[in-house]
């Protein structure tokens, strides 16, 4: 892309561009170092989780703020608006994404002392590795405005979806078999549920890049194994 | 070259039905004596919506302007080859009656240009030209025309003072009250609100807004944010070449010509 006329609006845009950037790597480090301090019961790690989630906030401030005010000053169009308006939707996004990790480090620090069979945790880590892989190459395509990778990432957020149902089941086998696990299950339960919102958001995200490189919404409709969208009905309601 | 206009199925046409055209440029080459300054130039002004011409200085968004009603003429050595059809012929025809046809398409030129006489006589100057009006029906006529200018209220206790005294804005507003007084189809704005301050100029625009459901409107402009605000339609014309035309919606979110993004983005030269 060639260079604005004025080059403190270029400037302007790669602020938001390197900011979204660094949400991006503090989020990825986060949901990393939440689980490890998930699989080592390390109360200090998730401390520190719980810590950098405050920077996310200042950095989601600052991307809407500065958004803002480039409209304000340059009255931004075609691409440049799409750009401004999906660093404030990116923003949101990736703050959810590192709030999610912050709720995996508390439940570490709640969970503190109970016993932890290595067996059950590797499948909440199973699915973390999968929504960690998935955010790092969603964060790859919006630096290298990579559609075809934002729709790689869009195109496969089933797999995280039936990790989740089956870790489900698996986590009430445990809890039926002896009592003594529910409530750590119930724990990792929830961190597993954290786990797959966070692939919903790498999802969001891969809709805003599409968005921001071609203009386009994504149309097709993203596969879905559970039936097809049903009105609502309000007499359901009732 | 080939101009990009925008996948027919996103136009909001009225599926399967073509929009109504009032005036369609066809293959238009325009000369400034030995000079090509419009290169086959294509392109419809649909019927009661507004269409924007943009581009840099130089482009022919002007000149263009310039051809729909023969404006050219006035100079020596200008001339036009090709079709512009409006009401079934083409007005490019050596036996066009000019002054006919300049009342049926108006205009409305950058700066300000009332005549130097009174408000009431601005408007009947044009009146009179066409048609012999009694002095009841006339004072009708004017005060319709002021109020589709939205400057009735403003002058209607001195339609005797000068129209040089009123206001940059609303001497613009007066000149299209002049415009519209003579019936037209069409009203070519050519950069109307350059010379213009913020509230004359919002003034104007919601004029245009309304003015667009009993006329067919070209707007020539230099501010993106206008043609965003007042089209339906924009034209990015560029060194005499239509390089893209089609919604506004479209071309100021996601045009498809590089070109044409460059320019509204501010990226070009």
């Amino acid at each position: 892309m060639s260079e604005h006329i004025v080059k403190s609006y270029d400037e302007d845009l790669m602020e938001l561009s390197r900011k979204i950037a660094e949400m991006g790597g503090l989020t990825e480090t986060m949901l990393a170092i939440a689980i490890k301090a998930l699989v080592r019961g390390d109360t200090d790690l998730a401390q520190r989780v719980i810590e950098t989630d405050v920077r996310l906030d200042v950095l989601e401030k600052d991307i809407e703020e500065k958004a803002i005010l480039t409209i304000a000053k340059r009255q931004p169009l075609a691409v440049d608006l799409r750009m401004i308006v999906s660093s404030i939707r990116l923003a949101a996004d990736l703050e959810r994404i590192g709030d999610l990790s912050k709720n995996i480090a508390k439940r570490v620090v709640a969970i503190n002392g109970q016993f932890a069979p290595q067996k059950i945790v590797s499948g909440v880590v199973h699915m973390s590795d999968l929504a960690l892989d998935r955010m790092k190459r969603i964060i790859d395509a919006y630096i290298q405005r990579d559609v075809q990778a934002a729709l790689d990432v869009w195109n496969h957020d089933e797999e995280i979806d039936h990790l989740y149902n089956s870790l489900f089941r698996e986590l009430l086998t445990y809890m039926m078999e002896d009592p003594r696990n529910i409530g750590f299950c119930a724990h990792l339960l929830f961190c597993a549920k954290n786990i797959e919102r966070i692939g919903d958001h790498a999802t969001n995200i891969a809709e805003t890049i599409h968005y921001l490189v071609t203009g386009k919404s994504i149309l097709a409709d993203r596969p879905r194994t559970e039936g097809a969208y049903k009105p609502l009905d309000p007499e359901d309601h009732i | 070259m080939t101009t990009t206009h925008q996948d027919p199925s996103t136009s909001a046409s009225v599926s399967g039905q073509a929009r109504p055209e009032t005036i369609s440029v066809k293959n238009l080459r325009f000369y400034y004596g030995d000079t090509l300054a419009l290169k086959t130039i294509s392109l419809p002004l649909y019927t009661n919506e507004v269409t924007a011409f943009i581009g840099p200085s130089g482009c022919g968004k002007s000149t263009l302007l310039r051809v729909l009603n023969r404006m050219y003429d006035l100079y020596p050595g200008q001339r036009a080859e090709g079709e512009v059809i409006f009401e079934g012929r083409n007005i490019l025809n050596k036996n066009e009656d000019l002054n006919l046809l300049r009342s049926r398409i108006g205009m409305v030129f950058q700066k300000p240009t009332p005549f130097p006489m009174t408000i009431y006589d601005n408007i009947a100057f044009g009146i009179r030209l066409y048609e012999n009006l009694s002095k009841a029906e006339l004072d009708e006529r004017i005060e319709s025309a002021l109020m589709k200018a939205a400057l009735w209220n403003e002058v209607k206790d001195k339609l005797n003072a000068n129209g040089l005294s009123l206001s940059g804005g609303q001497q613009q507003r007066l000149c299209i009250a002049r415009s519209v007084a003579i019936g037209p189809e069409v009203i070519l704005f050519d950069e109307p609100c350059s010379a213009l301050d913020p509230i004359s100029t919002a003034k104007i625009e919601e004029l245009i807004d309304e003015l667009k459901s009993d006329y067919t409107i070209a707007i020539v402009t230099h501010n993106m944010q206008q043609a965003a605000r007042v089209s339906e339609y924009t034209a990015f014309m560029y060194l005499g070449e239509l390089v893209e035309f089609g919604q506004t919606a479209q071309m100021f979110t996601s045009p498809q010509d590089q070109r044409t993004q460059d320019y509204i983005t501010g990226r070009f030269g």
